[in-house]
């Protein structure tokens, strides 16, 4: 059994054994490292000052994936390489490509949060070559400027490429992949510290056997949620096991009939597979959070914490997606629909959890999903509205509506599905039954929207997939209508 | 770019050169020191504030022994422990540290805990025990102006006789602009490290934009003299106003902490505390009552502006003092009167942001004249352009200021074609005409904003410059270091007056000990002022050099110049630094101080007249916005922008505070909206949930030019302008597009009802309201029949 976190920092392997597993990243970093070029802005996952660069093995290759360090725990670093604004400049200290670019470009005022745009720039810089502009803002939205407008940063991300995108660790990638190599794991770790109890489980059955044993303990996958309890309320974590080094969950695939994603599968493992069948479920999921949340993140933790505003999950239940959930050896399979029993609580069992989740491949329905939030990109959905239409002609077969900040929990609009079925599908009965949302629906006020603006907008939504379904014509977007500003 | 670099003899990085910020290199490697990046000493204790959770109510139980009991505890405070005055109000004394018997907004400040690690101080602070007794809060505008509460008394600027004039005008409209207001988020919130000196005396660390303000406060709370408190700030993370009072508090706190303990003290702001516990831009509410002639030109108007101040004074007197001077923005007001309420409210108080009431004032104005050319079916800029002050008349300001430099009609004409915005207008016309949910609109606003500080006392800048016998210099200044950019401006025209390569010329941190009895890093005016002190100290030095080359050498004065790190005198050239070792071997000093005072302001803050600024900066911008009818929500494909930074020292950085602070303004009319509760909470205290614009949000045609010919009538340092705050005000033409945009949908027949910040509910909502009016309107058209 191991007892030790052994992760690259920059190019030393480091061994932390009397560690709290629950000491975020972050933290680490600033006090117990002394590497202070990593910020701390908000420590909930939201302004990006704090990312960090996770190199994790795959094949011969090391993915480079951007992730912010304060709420990342420190014991998840296990068998990766943390790489961090320090680390960026060459031995002679020269600025890496990234770092000269943004100072060409002045792509830094008060310099805050520019080792954050550094980090997400970085890891950019080793995915891609040459991304269009809309890409680079989809990278960037997890990272917030007050200060330049963004302009010149985004000037400096199409620079960094002067000359291609070869760096220093490029030239020991090699190495490097070795060196993780040396510290995988073959069996569970388990650290212990100051009462806390943290596991991280490598196969199923023995993940399965430990949330039978613990039932109370604490499930984390990715920890954009969870983090939170620890930076912003101060929460003891007692016992955590941890899903993220399960290879058998972290599995994404398209047979067929649908897509199977694995729990441990990040919202970037699974948007490829989602993306190609359902395109606006991709949207949604390039809305989801930030570049550096959807890289830990997960679809299961999404659905697990059961959140009202969960912005995946009305897309899910449009689309009758299955969740297969475990306990110990057992398995039974349960539709999203039927999952969410209460506010922020779910169907699961004392010791059972998500296992995978299965999204049925449809080929002849029309699907659509919206968010609507009060900022664009990163952003929790004020409504976040999916519809799913089978016709007949021009006759509703059945439509599946759900929505989420409609409700305490996301849900399906039943008595709207029901005023459409059978109807023709046209403007004047979508008008008529989008009042049934009105009946379906009782929405709060709160800070990101007002009751009434929730219901004229879930109305509304219903409309403008009527509209999209039969009049192609019509712009509807002004996402897609931004597209044909950039030429 | 500087084209010089070629000439041997042009220094690197001096004025008029785009060189990077001084930083630049340090921030994209992390190596920039923030006042939380210090190294702190052995047995550094980490402090947390206990907040009030009522906006208005009395403490009946304080029970802070579970905190003092929590591990790693090492102190706790409350206002009986504090030595000196228990208050931090920068203006008014009105603004305790602690709270002393009664709470006035939700996040008030009650008690502090100094613990062993951070974690634990925060752990500690929530443990307390508090007991109200719930007064009725007083939380909106409305429920203020009811109850006639503020915080000072109101103001009134009145000229001609607008009473008269309305009654005589062709044209009267009446109506309120709503406004929100806005939080700085500046990435690093506030921090202060204290550590405590001999003899009682207290080195402070702070993240502030006003040294000295923070040095006072920290005397007056210890019960010290200044002299005995030092305050010292290489660079914020970002300031934008909420670190000119606000750190003051902080800064107290850590110091109070480190006074009692003996042991250094941290207190760094989790970013929730921040939003919750520090002011923000002031909510406005502007009631008009215009009268107007059939083209638009005003003849009268009465304006009333009232402000939400939270529960003290803060700087909100001249923060309104300031909304007054920028209600007529560009235009010339005949007849007028503006009066502000300043209102207490039970939430917190209000301060410093950029524009300073400046972008209140101004939105007034500017949907004033919006609401008239859509009452007379015009196009605004018509109208803008029709009420636009005169050169050489109507040109004199409400408050008496003649306008001198104004350059407005050229600006918005090279604008208005360059941005193609006629063409545009009639394709967005079109557009719109055939376009069911997608509309367009687009908006060209100006901006007039006064330079200086209205308090005239204010206007003055010190710099102490060194130079060592190898030739490099040590610059020092009041100007504090916010992102802006004041450090590199400074030295540039240090390098340029002492024909020095910038890489000479040591920028070092802000400190009280070295200049003091600073001004805030504030209005727009840091590198104006301090830029002309520090030339100030150069040109001293040098006149001292070449008296020291005159009298060795045997040549007049004229005969020495100044080249690139070179001295000529006569026919010889030496190097600066031989002259330099020269001057110390014939004891002359080589250290200066530098002082700056800005002439020909004048003004009685009494009767709110005179000449409060030295010159106005101008710009003007153009946007372009799409909105979906179906769900509000909005983007700006395209946005020109033509400023005026008169010669700018740094072209660079200029542009930078004009992109900057039109996105900042953009963010405050649009998606930056702030929520309380019922109980006066604030709900949008993280990123989480108050959204500042993103990457995304930059329109991604973004077309930002810097008025070539753009020069300072004024003699101001290298005839620049200040560029910090002006630009934000250009934002107000993202608002008056997305109304553009909503009227169409009532075929700009009638005005749309918006608010400020329009969100993409509040455009909804515009878009649902004007659509009911219309069909009212359309009812009533029809014949009634007549049972």
């Amino acid at each position: 059994m191991a007892q030790t976190v052994r992760f690259i920092l920059g190019d030393e392997i480091r061994e932390l054994t009397d560690i709290d597993p629950t000491m975020t990243v972050l933290t680490y970093l600033r006090t117990v490292e002394r590497r202070t070029g990593t910020k701390e802005g908000c420590a909930e996952g939201d302004c990006g000052a704090c990312t960090v660069v996770l190199g994790i093995p795959d094949g011969d290759r090391v993915r480079y994936r951007a992730v912010d360090s304060c709420i990342l725990f420190v014991a998840t670093l296990d068998g990766k390489q943390l790489i961090t604004v320090e680390d960026l400049r060459d031995r002679d200290g020269s600025l890496h490509p990234v770092q000269q670019a943004m100072v060409d470009c002045h792509g830094s005022q008060c310099g805050f949060c520019t080792p954050g745009f550094v980090m997400s720039l970085f890891a950019l810089y080793h995915c891609e070559l040459e991304p269009s502009d809309r890409r680079i803002s989809d990278v960037l939205a997890g990272n917030l400027c007050r200060c330049t407008g963004y302009r010149p940063i985004i000037e400096a991300a199409r620079r960094m490429y002067a000359n291609g995108n070869g760096d220093r660790f490029t030239a020991v990638e090699s190495a490097v992949i070795e060196q993780l190599r040396s510290i995988q794991r073959a069996d569970t770790l388990t650290l212990m510290h100051g009462g806390r109890t943290y596991y991280a489980p490598v196969s199923l059955s023995t993940l399965a056997s430990l949330v039978e044993r613990h039932p109370d303990a604490r499930l984390l996958s990715g920890g954009t949620d969870l983090g939170l309890l620890v930076t912003k309320q101060h929460e003891d974590l007692d016992t955590l096991i941890y899903l993220g080094d399960v290879r058998e969950l972290q599995t994404v695939c398209a047979d067929g009939d649908q897509i199977e994603i694995g729990a441990a599968a990040t919202f970037t493992d699974a948007f490829d597979a989602v993306a190609d069948h359902y395109p606006d479920f991709g949207e949604l999921l390039r809305r989801f959070g930030s570049v550096q949340v959807r890289n830990t993140g997960t679809l299961a933790g999404n659905i697990a914490t059961a959140s009202p505003i969960g912005d995946s999950l009305p897309a899910l239940m449009a689309l009758d997606a299955r969740l297969v959930l475990r306990r110990g050896g057992t398995t039974r399979e349960v539709g999203l629909d039927e999952f969410f029993v209460g506010y922020r609580r779910t169907a699961m069992q004392p010791g059972e959890f998500i296992e995978r989740i299965r999204i049925p491949i449809h080929t002849r329905r029309r699907f659509a999903a919206y968010k609507i939030s009060k900022r664009f990109d990163q952003d929790i959905a004020s409504v976040c509205a999916a519809y799913s239409l089978a016709l007949d002609g021009s006759t509703v077969r059945d439509i599946r509506i759900a929505y989420g900040g409609m409700a305490p929990t996301p849900r399906r609009a039943r008595l709207c599905e029901q005023a459409l079925a059978g109807c023709p599908w046209n403007e004047a009965t979508v008008e008529q039954a989008s009042h049934a949302l009105d009946r379906d629906f009782a929405p709060i006020t709160d800070l990101r929207a007002s009751s009434a603006y929730r219901s004229l907008v879930a109305r509304n939504l219903l409309r403008k997939f009527q509209l999209e379904t039969t009049h192609g014509a019509v712009e509807t977007r002004i996402v897609v209508y931004a597209e044909h500003c950039h030429g | 770019m500087d084209n010089r670099h070629n000439d041997r003899l042009t220094i690197e990085g001096g004025v008029r050169a785009a060189i990077p910020h001084d930083s630049a290199r340090k921030h994209v490697s992390g190596e920039a020191t923030y006042t939380d990046d210090i190294p702190v000493p052995d047995g550094t204790l980490y402090a947390a504030i206990g907040i009030s959770t009522h906006a208005h109510a009395r403490i009946t139980s304080l029970d802070l022994v579970p905190v003092a009991s929590a591990p790693g505890v090492v102190a706790v405070l409350t206002a009986a422990d504090v030595p000196g005055h228990n208050d931090v109000g920068p203006i008014l004394q009105d603004e305790t540290i602690f709270a002393d018997g009664v709470v006035e907004y939700a996040g008030q400040s009650i008690f502090a805990v100094a613990a062993r690690t951070i974690e634990q101080a925060r752990r500690a602070a929530r443990r307390a025990i508090v007991e109200y007794e719930r007064r009725e809060p007083v939380l909106t505008i409305d429920a203020a102006l009811a109850a006639e509460r503020f915080v000072l008394p109101s103001r009134t600027i009145r000229r001609g006789n607008p009473q008269a004039s309305l009654a005589a005008a062709p044209h009267r409209l009446r109506g309120t602009l709503e406004m929100g207001g806005q939080d700085h988020f500046y990435l690093e919130g506030q921090v202060a490290l204290a550590i405590p000196q001999e003899d009682g005396d207290m080195m402070i660390y702070s993240s502030t934009q006003h040294p000295t303000d923070v040095q006072r406060q920290v005397g007056r709370v210890l019960g010290l003299r200044v002299n005995a408190v030092t305050v010292e700030v290489r660079r914020m993370g970002g300031g934008f106003g909420g670190k000119e009072s606000q750190a003051a508090l902080f800064a107290s706190v850590a110091a109070l902490l480190a006074n009692v303990t003996g042991r250094p003290v941290s207190l760094c702001l989790d970013r929730d505390d921040d939003m919750i516990m520090t002011g923000k831009r002031h909510e406005f509410h502007i009631t008009y009552d215009v009268g107007f002639d059939d083209d638009g030109l005003i003849r009268g108007i009465e304006l009333v502006m009232a402000s939400r101040c939270g529960m003290s004074a803060d700087l909100s007197g001249p923060v309104n003092d300031r909304a007054m001077f920028h209600a007529d923005n560009a235009y010339y007001l005949e007849n007028v009167s503006i009066t502000s309420h300043r209102l207490k409210t039970n939430t917190v108080s209000n301060t410093a942001f950029r524009g300073f009431g400046g972008p209140q004032g101004m939105m007034g104005i500017e949907w004033v004249i919006d609401e008239i050319a859509r009452h007379l079916g015009k196009d605004p800029l018509e109208v803008r352009k029709r009420n636009l002050y005169g050169d050489t008349e109507r040109n004199v300001t409400p408050y008496e200021m003649t306008i001198e430099d104004n350059i407005l009609h050229q600006l918005i004409e090279d604008l208005e074609r360059s941005s193609d915005y006629q063409a545009r207008r009639a394709a967005i016309h079109e557009f719109n005409a055939t376009s069911p949910v997608l509309k367009r609109g687009i908006a060209l606003t100006p901006v007039k904003f006064g330079i200086s500080f209205t308090a005239t006392h204010l206007n003055q800048a010190g710099a102490l410059l060194h130079v060592f016998t190898d030739g490099s210099v040590h610059l020092n200044h009041a100007g504090t270091e916010m992102g802006q950019g004041v450090m590199t401006n400074v030295a540039q025209i240090v390098a340029e007056e002492l024909q020095l390569d910038i890489d000479r010329i040591k920028i070092t941190a802000t400190n009280t000990g070295k200049v003091p009895n600073t001004s805030a890093s504030a209005a727009s005016a840091t590198t104006d002022m301090n830029g002309a002190a520090a030339a100030d100290a150069a040109r001293t030095i040098k006149r001292r050099l070449i008296d020291v080359a005159v009298e060795r050498f045997r040549v007049e004065p004229s005969q020495v110049a100044f080249r690139r790190n070179e001295v000529v005198i006569g026919d010889r050239v030496m190097p600066f630094e031989e002259l330099v070792s020269l001057a110390h071997a014939a004891r002359v000093q080589l250290s200066a101080t530098g002082f700056y005072r800005t002439p020909k302001i004048h003004y009685d803050a009494e009767r709110l007249r005179g000449r409060p600024f030295y010159y106005f900066a101008y710009g003007a911008a153009v946007s372009e916005v799409v909105i979906d009818t179906l769900t509000g929500e909005y983007m700006f494909p395209r946005v020109d922008i033509l400023h005026d930074a008169g010669n700018p020292i740094n072209a660079a950085i200029a542009l930078g505070q004009v992109e900057g602070g039109f996105i900042q303004g953009m963010g405050w009319l649009t998606t930056e909206e702030l929520y309380w509760d019922e109980e006066g909470r604030l709900m949008t205290h993280a990123p989480s949930t108050y959204k500042i614009p993103a990457c995304g949000d930059t329109p991604p045609d973004f077309r930002v030019t810097l008025l070539e010919s753009g020069q300072n009538r004024e003699d101001v340092v290298y005839r620049s302008k200040a560029v910090g705050e002006p630009p934000l005000m250009l934002a107000i033409s993202t608002f008056h597009a997305i109304k553009d945009a909503v009227a169409s949908v009532g075929d700009y027949r009638l005005s749309p009802r918006l608010s400020a910040p329009a969100t993409p509910e509040r455009v909804l909502l515009a878009v649902e309201e004007l659509r009911a009016r219309l069909a009212a309107r359309l009812v009533q058209l029809q014949p009634i029949e007549v049972h």
